[in-house]
């Protein structure tokens, strides 16, 4: 089934803070394989100029999806959860993400397109502090295969 | 900390060797529960047949991560990471054995820019499939 047209611009309500914990950072470090020391040694992280040890470039899905999420849930949309796969990513960012931060996401439906018998959606959030200090764009496009058809 | 890399050493068109990746479905279950990213699809091979896939998949964003360590151990430091973007062209079928799957990252310089940033272009590979398209980080370097 074709998506909804008219949830193109629509924005959702900040997410509630998403406190970044070195835990977290340290698991999914672990999770990808990487063992850079700036993910889990408090020291290395501070000897490097960070307040606290940073995570990955990727780690903003973790929480990043959130805010735009009960819109792809939303009966209306018409979207089939079974059928999705990821289509594209990218994160833009003004600085590195660090433990303790406080971040809220606001996302936002920027497209939905067709793409032969599949159907694109794409959804931008920013990622601010509680402070409202912006940290990192991430722009998330899924694929319903089939949806077009 | 600065990359350790030096933007006056780098030029436009040098190569960054190839790094291999393996990824078993142990690792797939482990970024399930690392990114709560529980879709059936990458870890159950009964669902992931049923809606039409060859085996369990690995999650596109577990792909992304090894071309992010990729760039981010090239760099030196991953706070030099300000932009990283990729497009999902195949999939990486895991197969429940112990072997598994094996991405092949690659990457060269594409573009120097201003303030000392560099576009660095990657490729991803599993088997003989390129498994990233639109691949690029922009770095900043010292």
């Amino acid at each position: 089934m074709a998506l909804n047209r008219d949830f193109v611009g629509r924005s959702y309500p900040p997410s509630a803070p998403y406190e970044v914990s070195r835990v977290k950072i340290r698991e999914f470090a672990a999770a990808i394989g990487d063992g850079n020391p700036l993910y889990r040694d408090q020291a290395a992280a501070r000897a490097a100029g960070y307040r606290d040890v940073i995570a990955p470039p990727t780690f903003p899905i973790v929480f990043s999806l959130q805010s735009g999420g009960e819109a792809l849930a939303d009966p209306d949309l018409g979207l089939n959860f079974a059928m999705v796969v990821h289509g594209e990513q990218r994160f833009e960012y003004v600085r590195p993400i660090c433990a303790g931060d406080q971040l809220v996401t606001t996302a936002t439906i920027t497209d939905i397109r067709s793409a032969g018998r599949n159907e694109l959606l794409t959804v931008r959030s920013e990622v601010t502090t509680v402070e409202g200090e912006p940290v990192c764009v991430t722009y998330n496009t899924i694929v319903e295969r089939g949806g077009a058809g | 900390m600065a990359a350790t890399v030096k933007y006056d050493e780098v030029e436009v068109g040098q190569e960054i060797p190839a790094v291999d990746y393996n990824v078993r479905r142990l690792n797939l279950v482990m970024y399930a529960g690392a990114s709560g990213d529980f879709n059936q699809i990458h870890w159950n091979e009964r669902f992931a047949k049923m809606v039409g896939l060859p085996d369990v998949i690995a999650h596109g964003m577990f792909t992304m991560a090894q071309a992010g360590r990729f760039v981010t151990d090239w760099a030196g430091d991953p706070g030099a990471v300000v932009d990283f973007g990729v497009r999902f062209s195949s999939m990486v079928v895991v197969p429940d054995d112990d072997q598994g799957a094996t991405i092949s990252v690659s990457g060269v310089v594409e573009e120097k820019l201003e303030d000392r940033r560099v576009v660095i272009g990657l490729t991803a590979r599993a088997g003989d499939a390129k498994v990233l398209s639109k691949a690029r980080a922009v770095v900043q370097l010292d």
